[in-house]
């Protein structure tokens, strides 16, 4: 790899401070769940009762049941002790209801369960300790009903202003069809927030967009070009994913995963598919797990090359835009000849792969990671000796190390604020399991180091790849489904090209789908863009907003 | 004669300005490796966009329909001032350089009023950044004319041609200081890469089409039209001004024909040299579009400083 990187012209990233090559060895210096022990006698000084379930509850997490009346104070203890907070979900079982909370450290998942009571449904909420949970709790409440006692932000958030008070899609006794009113009354009632003073403006922005990108709202106070605030409005393409998973079969789910959101077809669908497997306790061919990671890489390939091409675009760099379009174009088409779809849908399905890999796709794919890395090469030359391209993407919409740990953001947008996470190393999952993962981190946090991590990011999977190819013994694509038993559950975790995917899937009865909820990175990285913006000038919020490229599909679920 | 050799002269602008439109399309697309659509594809749009209906905001006023009515008819008086294929014609003699950019100040005062007119947030927006960007650009394109105005001793475009015609080849530090002062002008104010981008679909990064964007039908067209007119009038300025050789000088057929080969042939170079520089700039940060303007002005003034210094003997 050295040697191949002394065939570059200049160092892209020389002047950067380069990644932190210890990281890999830091990890592995714990043991699992080490961490757990002093949380645990912590919790248990603040009257935190907990009770820990069995190991092989809900893998590769560990899962833990407390009191509905505790759910804050854990919260605040898991702040100080440094968990991240990775996602809040919740299911209607009958009288009660379950919310869970996913908490990550060090690599090891913890899954905290409380219940409550369905006619009167409230908890404290732990949006005061982590932002995170803020937009999901208020989900959660559109959703399910349940109510989160001192929430800083109890306005609507999914919840459309047409649907009737008192209906909670997520329950059980809410229609999979649902009750459409003949016309909905558009939804304006939306409590912004407002700002008074002389020379203080407001900018509506969307939802409909000028350009053919995904809608949504955002609400800009600016004086002058400066911006105060930026409040962003959501959900406007909330399809119901999560209702309409309900009693699918594991096929189905799969499909439908696969759609939660377009550019991100290969990571949802497999994350619904460890998760399912995870629930029926079967263990794919070694085969299906390389072609999977081998999907999950192309994916990550090219959407970071449409990004990269997306942000020189936004600054008026229109040459890098049509070379790195060019690019994914040729990408994509190898990707229809090698798997008979340009996006990769539907190739994972519950038990393995839909396309085997012969010995002429293994050349061909060879063949064209040679070309990228040949081209990658040339254009990047190109775009790193350009001044006019360096004014604008340096300094521009910083994102720093506190404030991303603080927000706990995951995936590019992490890694390029010196969030050092990345599943495939930290827990990892077959195939990376067997392979190094070297994981590119900037500290700068600007536009510019979501650039150049995009492009490490690539150069790394390009790797990846190779390894994999080399990994690929023959063996079976699929292997037996066993129908889990009514209430299995299931976790899925994915380093999909955005970043961390979480999916949760319970079974009910005869091998159907009761619950199923995918958390998409965007869900954590969007709030990170209201503090990129600040104190940025308006027209440079669409590079800003670029560099992130959050999932509204994926969102709004 | 004169008269009539005018107006066609002011009609062929109007109807060369969308071809060196697509010329300049043309150019850059090659240069970014992409198939360029037609020459005549500005027309299509003109003649596409001229049969719509156009739709008119409800709290939109008599400003806002008038305005693009003001700002062709504007573009256009200022592009009959100034000499296509030859020179000496009777307009040009009836108003100066000055009374040009008058033309422009005009058509961008209606331009802003109609940006704010129908309320919207981008139109106020684009109206506020256009505003301080001509406030900016405006002083240096009146300096950089200026050094010329002192050499040629008026501000009739067309003696000053007359003038340096008569000059001949001669390399002067002025003219060139004042050459590169107005070229960045130029880009300014026609709203070109690095300062504005014709061609975004952003609406918050957008100066021109910020005013423009509740524009349909025939008023966008007439607005489309201008701009084209007014990218091509700052090329023949430059173009004719600092290398006025080829200009007609006589009315005949052959003088004139030459005169429209001449200055077809140096607006192609001039739009090769813009769609280079769009090609290889990024847009630059709105808030240094003061600099560039202020490197202007100081190229500009150069240029006067220059001929003082230099040039005047005695």
């Amino acid at each position: 790899m050295s040697e191949e990187s002394g065939k570059q012209p200049t160092q892209p990233t020389a002047k950067r401070k380069t990644a932190d090559a210890s990281a890999f060895e830091w990890y592995k210096q714990f043991t699992p769940f080490e961490w757990c022990k002093p949380f645990l006698s912590d919790l248990a000084e603040r009257g935190v009762e907990t009770a820990k379930e069995d190991d092989k509850a809900l893998p590769p997490a560990r899962l833990m049941t407390i009191e509905p009346d505790h759910w804050g104070t854990y919260a605040e203890v898991a702040c100080r002790h440094q968990l991240r907070w990775v996602a809040a979900w919740g299911e209607d079982a009958n009288e009660r209801l379950l919310i869970s909370t996913c908490f990550e450290k060090q690599g090891d998942y913890l899954v905290v369960r409380t219940s409550a009571d369905a006619a009167h449904p409230h908890l404290p909420s732990q949006a005061p300790f982590y932002p995170a949970a803020d937009r999901v709790e208020r989900h959660i409440h559109d959703m399910l009903g349940v109510r989160f006692e001192g929430h800083p932000d109890n306005r609507r958030w999914t919840r459309h202003q047409a649907w009737p008070k008192e209906r909670f899609p997520l329950r059980k006794d809410f229609l999979v069809e649902g009750s459409p009113a003949v016309v909905t009354p558009a939804d304006k009632e939306y409590p912004f927030l407002t700002a008074k003073g002389t020379g203080v403006y407001e900018i509506p922005v969307g939802p409909v967009h000028a350009g053919i990108i995904e809608p949504g709202h955002f609400r800009f106070l600016a004086v002058g070009e400066t911006v105060l605030n930026l409040e962003e409005r959501l959900g406007y393409v909330h399809k119901g994913i999560e209702k309409i998973a309900e009693g699918r079969t594991p096929e189905a789910l799969a499909r439908l995963a696969g759609r939660v959101s377009g550019d991100t077809t290969v990571g949802h669908s497999w994350a619904a598919c460890q998760a399912m497997e995870h629930a029926a306790g079967i263990e794919i061919p070694p085969r299906a797990a390389v072609i999977r990671a081998i999907l999950a890489e192309r994916e990550r390939i090219a959407n970071h090359m449409g990004d990269m091409g997306a942000i020189c675009n936004d600054v008026g760099f229109t040459f890098a835009q049509i070379q790195f379009t060019r690019l994914r174009e040729l990408w994509l088409r190898d990707n229809m000849a090698l798997f008979g779809h340009r996006l990769l849908m539907d190739q994972i399905i519950p038990g393995g792969v839909k396309t085997d890999l012969p010995e002429a796709s293994v050349e061909w794919i060879e063949r064209s990671i040679h070309w990228l890395k040949k081209e990658m090469g040339e254009l990047v030359t190109v775009i790193d000796v350009n001044s006019s391209l360096e004014d604008r993407l340096f300094t521009t919409g910083v994102l720093t190390p506190e404030t991303a740990g603080a927000l706990g953001v995951v995936g590019y947008l992490g890694r390029s604020s010196g969030q050092s996470f990345d599943l495939r190393r930290d827990a990892a999952y077959p195939p990376y399991d067997a392979l190094d993962v070297k994981v590119p981190v900037e500290p700068q946090g600007d536009v510019a180091s979501r650039f150049w991590v995009r492009y490490k990011e690539i150069r790394v999977a390009c790797r990846l790849i190779t390894a994999l190819l080399d990994k690929l013994a023959p063996g079976d694509l699929t292997c037996e489904w066993t129908t889990p038993t009514a209430g299995a559950e299931g976790l899925g975790l994915i380093e999909g090209w955005r970043g961390e995917i979480l999916c949760y899937v319970r079974f009910g009865d005869d091998n159907r789908i009761s619950r199923y909820y995918p958390r998409d990175p965007s869900i954590l990285n969007w709030p990170a863009l209201e503090k990129i913006i600040l104190e940025n000038i308006v027209p440079d919020f669409p590079v800003c907003n670029k560099s992130l490229n959050g999932s509204y599909s994926g969102h709004d679920l | 004669m004169a008269w009539l050799i005018a107006l066609l002269q002011t009609l062929l602008f109007i109807a060369l300005a969308p071809l060196l439109a697509g010329w300049l399309k043309c150019c850059k697309c090659r240069l970014q490796n992409r198939r360029a659509p037609s020459l005549l594809q500005p027309y299509r749009d003109l003649r596409k966009l001229s049969h719509k209906q156009p739709v008119v905001a409800r709290q939109a006023s008599w400003i806002f329909t008038i305005t693009p009515y003001i700002v062709f008819s504007a573009t256009v008086l200022a592009a009959s001032v100034v000499p296509l294929i030859a020179v000496d014609l009777p307009t040009a003699a009836i108003a100066d350089v000055i009374v040009m950019v008058g033309f422009f100040a005009l058509a961008r005062f209606f331009q802003a009023l109609a940006g704010m007119d129908i309320g919207t947030a981008f139109g106020g927006m684009g109206s506020s950044r256009e505003m301080t960007i001509a406030s900016l650009a405006e002083p240096a394109m009146l300096m950089a004319i200026f050094t010329l105005a002192m050499s040629a001793s008026t501000t009739n475009l067309s003696v000053a041609i007359d003038h340096v015609l008569a000059g001949g080849f001669v390399l002067r530090p002025s003219y060139v200081f004042a050459l590169l002062g107005l070229m960045l002008v130029a880009i300014a104010e026609t709203g070109r890469i690095p300062v504005d981008n014709p061609a975004t679909h952003l609406e918050l990064t957008m100066i021109h089409e910020a005013m423009i964007l509740e524009y349909s039908g025939r008023h966008l067209a007439l607005i489309e039209w201008a701009s084209q007119i007014k990218l091509m009038l700052y090329g023949v300025l430059i173009a004719n001004i600092f290398f006025p050789w080829g200009i007609a000088e006589t009315y005949s057929l052959e003088a004139l024909g030459s005169g429209l080969l001449a200055i077809t042939g140096k607006l192609a170079l001039l739009a090769v040299l813009l769609a280079l520089s769009e090609t290889l700039l990024a847009k630059m940060r709105l808030f240094r579009v003061q600099e560039f303007l202020g490197f202007a002005y100081l190229l500009s003034l150069l240029g006067m400083l220059s001929h003082i210094i230099l040039e005047v003997i005695d």
